[in-house]
């Protein structure tokens, strides 16, 4: 006879250490082992869709800032990105490598906190601090050109806030110098520890028809074996002048697309930034930062869906005009969004600690799930 | 790499009346045959848009002078990774009784999305598995991204505007 | 100096009662204290930072100051809660892993209670703590602490299959269940230690030191398990399970599961010093002895007890701030089919080579 058995819902969270942040995960579990899992958002929603509706487009920025609050600058700068397109502006040579510089600088700090994170959940606690004692350099950098250490309010339409500061170059080259073998620190600390690699290695597998389904882009579809970069496939700003390559998902240790090739796969996107930071920091050219932003943002009527390469893959804002100082509708796509609702599917089968490996591995940030 | 109006011809071939315009950014196509178009759009060798890049509701702009009644619409921003070409699909509903077909089983990840629709706009997706509020709680009333919502005054006893 | 009490007291029992309980005000609350600074140190500077610097000097005063607030907390027993098992459960644990520390040879004249059943009676002491720990889980009437708790019930069992199979090993080496004589036995020199192959001579000797060696190590695993410290502290997992069987206590409950959990530690370091390291034998040679005084020696003793016992401490807190840790699933993998197959085949073997 088989024994009767009950299946058990598990509330983890809103308040929970590791769902990062306020997300509710309800777990129906049959003993530890995981039947499903429904993610309930909505608690850090901060209506900047409907914000945004009622603010001139300039004023939108910092709203951005607090979606993905890990990667403000490149939300900055799809936004900006996309209010240009519309209007056709074309912003100055030193803008734009700026902007790559802050944006690929603002890679490296946020996939420094997913690894970390990553880590982290499964109970390494000192490469977490290691990481982010390495991110505290970026922030300082970033603190030194816009005074903020986490919403920058940086990139604008047409231009940036500030110049940099005289000393950033040379700070930013005494940074990647310091953080490159820092990055094998954590390999041989964290990415090849033979249990953290048991605890993610074939674990929350998403084969890649799934995960383009799925909508899976950035870091979570290039693990599941397509090297897909939309610094590469739709290039904006000037990523096309730099040379790095794609890291996809190779199945190292275990299948493509599991929870440790998602991670591993950030590792060498870190890596593959601080190559692009080396050929920007040296081209810099003279210019003024303000001189393309114009007196009147007022894009034409239209609409305009644009996306940029995000730390955690595909952000597009679709924007609407109607002709008028604010924008008539606002839709941000935001790739933690739409991680996220594969949980189910990545978590199914699995036991309770493979479900905070998982969600530490796809690397979402609240503030962008609910906006 | 196809322009629009060349996927509008194989479309117009295919699904005839459902397919309603096309300008030089869109196509224009019937609500009640999203399912059916968005699996042709996937599963056609010349089209296969395997991925939705984004789903969005939106109020659609007043015309001035226009006695047109109101009414929503949904864009579908489609992409191939294969062929790498992309497509917006737009559909427009009556506010009325805004009823769109899913598309959930043809891109999972219009599931969310969809769900994030009917919240703001109130848009129903037709034979989606589970058409619940996404982001606000299941008892709010009214849909906050339509142009003409007012924020109530009180939710649940607590006090919501100032 | 128990004769010298039963002349004061005229009463064994009661004799007998403080004697034993002398190392636990002794030596476990200092240690507590001590242990628990120390891992806030050990785990800040290996993470490149300062720990407490706040309280006192470097911060000594941290854990003392962390015991007072603890006192001050309210003692929260939630409306659900079973409170009769609530209350009971931290003190069962509390219990279990102190009266372990009666029959821990300090030092020759220093040992709670000299029985010739020592072993034996600190691992059947030691399993009252999963009763403790089940307690608490099944009381608190949360998910996470059920959880924990049976993660935890589990673990320790199936641990205790491999640490007993290693001191059953070490039983039939010695020939005694004491730990006194244990460490009798493993005098004048570090290479009477029984990891060095006890007092054997010559070829067995040699033959036997790597399987004591993979005795000890894997006694070191099974008890770094039993207490559940990283990477085997999956009961507490704090990322999954907030804080395990412990999530619903507060003040001094939690308090003594927090101590009990460094007293553990010590316990299980001690154990592991007794039985392969000498216990409190010195390496070289007393100072007293060398001097001609008699009364140096049994601190010495003491010294080089704690000190060992200390290094133990020490490594499961570098192991702790090293590694991630490990599944519920891989955790009885580790332990049925390694742990246990090979500390059975170092047993038959240490066994035959003691006939020899």
């Amino acid at each position: 006879m088989a024994l009767q058995t009950e299946e058990m819902v598990l509330n983890m969270g809103p308040q929970h250490p590791s769902t990062h942040g306020v997300l509710r995960l309800e777990l129906i579990l049959d003993g530890e082992v995981v039947v499903d899992v429904i993610p309930h958002l909505g608690y850090l929603h901060r209506c900047f869709e409907k914000h945004s509706e009622s603010m001139t487009y300039p004023q939108v920025i910092p709203y951005t800032d607090r979606m993905d609050y890990l990667a403000s600058m490149s939300n900055n700068l799809g936004y900006a990105i996309a209010v240009e397109r519309m209007m056709n502006i074309e912003v100055p040579e030193r803008v734009e490598y700026i902007r790559v510089i802050m944006a690929e600088l603002q890679r490296i700090a946020s996939h420094m906190v997913a690894v970390a994170t990553n880590g982290l959940d499964i109970g390494a606690f000192t490469p977490f601090l290691y990481l982010f004692r390495d991110r505290e350099k970026i922030l300082s950098l970033f603190e030194m050109t816009c005074g903020a250490r986490l919403l920058y309010n940086y990139i604008w339409i047409g231009g940036l806030s500030h110049d940099i500061h005289p000393d950033f170059l040379r700070l930013t080259k005494e940074f990647i110098e310091y953080y490159k073998p820092k990055i094998d620190e954590i390999n041989d600390l964290l990415s090849f520890n033979k249990i953290f690699i048991e605890r993610t290695a074939n674990v929350g597998i998403i084969p890649l028809d799934s995960a383009i389904s799925y909508g899976f882009t950035g870091p979570n579809l290039r693990a599941s074996g397509l090297a897909f970069d939309l610094r590469r496939e739709d290039p904006y700003s000037i990523y096309d002048r730099f040379d790095f390559d794609i890291p996809v998902g190779e199945g190292l240790q275990g299948t493509v697309g599991d929870s440790w090739d998602r991670y591993f796969v950030r590792i060498l996107e870190m890596k593959e930034s601080l190559k692009i930071l080396e050929q920007a920091v040296d081209q810099v050219p003279d210019g003024n930062v303000k001189s393309a932003i114009p007196k009147r943002i007022k894009p034409p009527v239209g609409n305009i869906y644009s996306r940029t390469e995000n730390p955690r893959g595909e952000l597009g804002y679709f924007i609407i005009s109607d002709g008028t100082l604010n924008p008539f509708r606002v839709k941000v796509r935001a790739p933690s969004f739409v991680s996220l609702s594969a949980m189910g599917e990545l978590c199914k089968g699995h036991l309770v600690a493979d479900v905070i490996a998982v969600l530490g591995s796809i690397d979402i940030v609240l503030g962008e799930v609910d906006r | 790499m196809k322009p629009v109006n060349e996927i509008f011809e194989i479309l117009k071939k295919e699904f005839d009346s459902s397919i309603i315009s096309s300008d030089d950014s869109c196509i224009i196509t019937n609500p009640f045959m999203m399912d059916k178009i968005a699996w042709f759009l996937k599963k056609n060798e010349e089209l296969s848009f395997d991925s939705l890049m984004c789903l969005s509701g939106v109020e659609e702009p007043k015309v001035k002078n226009s006695d047109k009644t109101d009414s929503l619409s949904v864009y579908y921003h489609l992409h191939s990774i294969k062929l790498k070409h992309k497509l917006t699909v737009k559909t427009i509903v009556p506010k009325s009784n805004p009823e769109v077909e899913s598309v959930e089983n043809i891109w999972k990840c219009a599931g969310w999305h969809e769900r994030e629709a009917f919240d703001l706009l109130g848009i129903k997706f037709i034979h989606h598995p589970d058409m619940r509020r996404i982001l606000l709680p299941d008892d709010w009333e009214g849909y906050p991204l339509r142009k003409d919502y007012k924020a109530p005054e009180f939710y649940n006893g607590m006090k919501v505007t100032d | 100096m128990y004769n010298f009490l039963v002349d004061i007291l005229g009463n064994e029992i009661i004799v007998m009662i403080i004697t034993a309980s002398l190392p636990l005000f002794l030596f476990v609350i200092p240690f507590a204290l001590v242990a628990v600074y120390a891992e806030r140190k050990v785990s800040a500077h290996m993470q490149d930072r300062l720990g407490p610097m706040r309280v006192g000097y470097h911060g000594l005063l941290q854990t003392v100051a962390d015991i007072l607030k603890l006192f001050q907390k309210e003692d929260i027993v939630t409306e659900k809660a079973d409170k009769s098992l609530f209350n009971i459960a931290p003190f069962l644990v509390f219990a279990g892993s102190y009266a372990a520390f009666a029959a821990l040879p300090f030092s020759s004249i220093f040992i709670g209670t000299n029985t010739d059943i020592g072993l034996f009676y600190i691992i059947a002491i030691s399993s009252l703590v999963v009763a403790g720990i089940l307690m608490a889980g099944w009381a608190s009437n949360n998910k996470y602490s059920l959880l924990g708790a049976m993660r935890s019930a589990a673990q320790i069992i199936s641990y205790e299959i491999p640490t007993a199979l290693v001191i059953l090993s070490l039983v039939m080496f010695t020939g005694t269940l004491n730990l006194h004589t244990m460490s009798e036995l493993q005098t004048s020199s570090f290479l009477n230690w029984n990891i060095l192959g006890g007092s054997e001579t010559g070829i067995i000797k040699i033959i036997l030191i790597p399987f004591m060696l993979i005795g000890c190590l894997i006694l070191f695993i099974s008890t770094l398990a039993e207490v559940n410290r990283t990477p085997f502290d999956i009961p507490e997992a704090e990322s999954e399970l907030v804080a395990g069987f412990h999530t619903e206590y507060s003040g001094m409950k939690f308090a003594m599961f927090f101590l009990s959990e460094y007293a553990n530690m010590f316990a299980v370091s001690a154990i592991i010093t007794s039985v392969f390291f000498g216990g409190y034998q010195s390496p070289f040679g007393y100072l007293g002895d060398l001097a001609g005084i008699d009364w140096l020696v049994p601190i010495e003793q003491l010294f080089w007890f704690s000190a060992k016992g200390l290094f133990f401490v020490f490594v499961q807190m570098w192991l702790r701030w090293t590694l991630p840790r490990l599944r519920v699933d891989q955790l009885m993998t580790v332990c049925w089919k390694y742990l246990i197959p090979y500390s059975f085949v170092n047993l038959i073997i240490i066994g035959i080579i003691t006939l020899l």
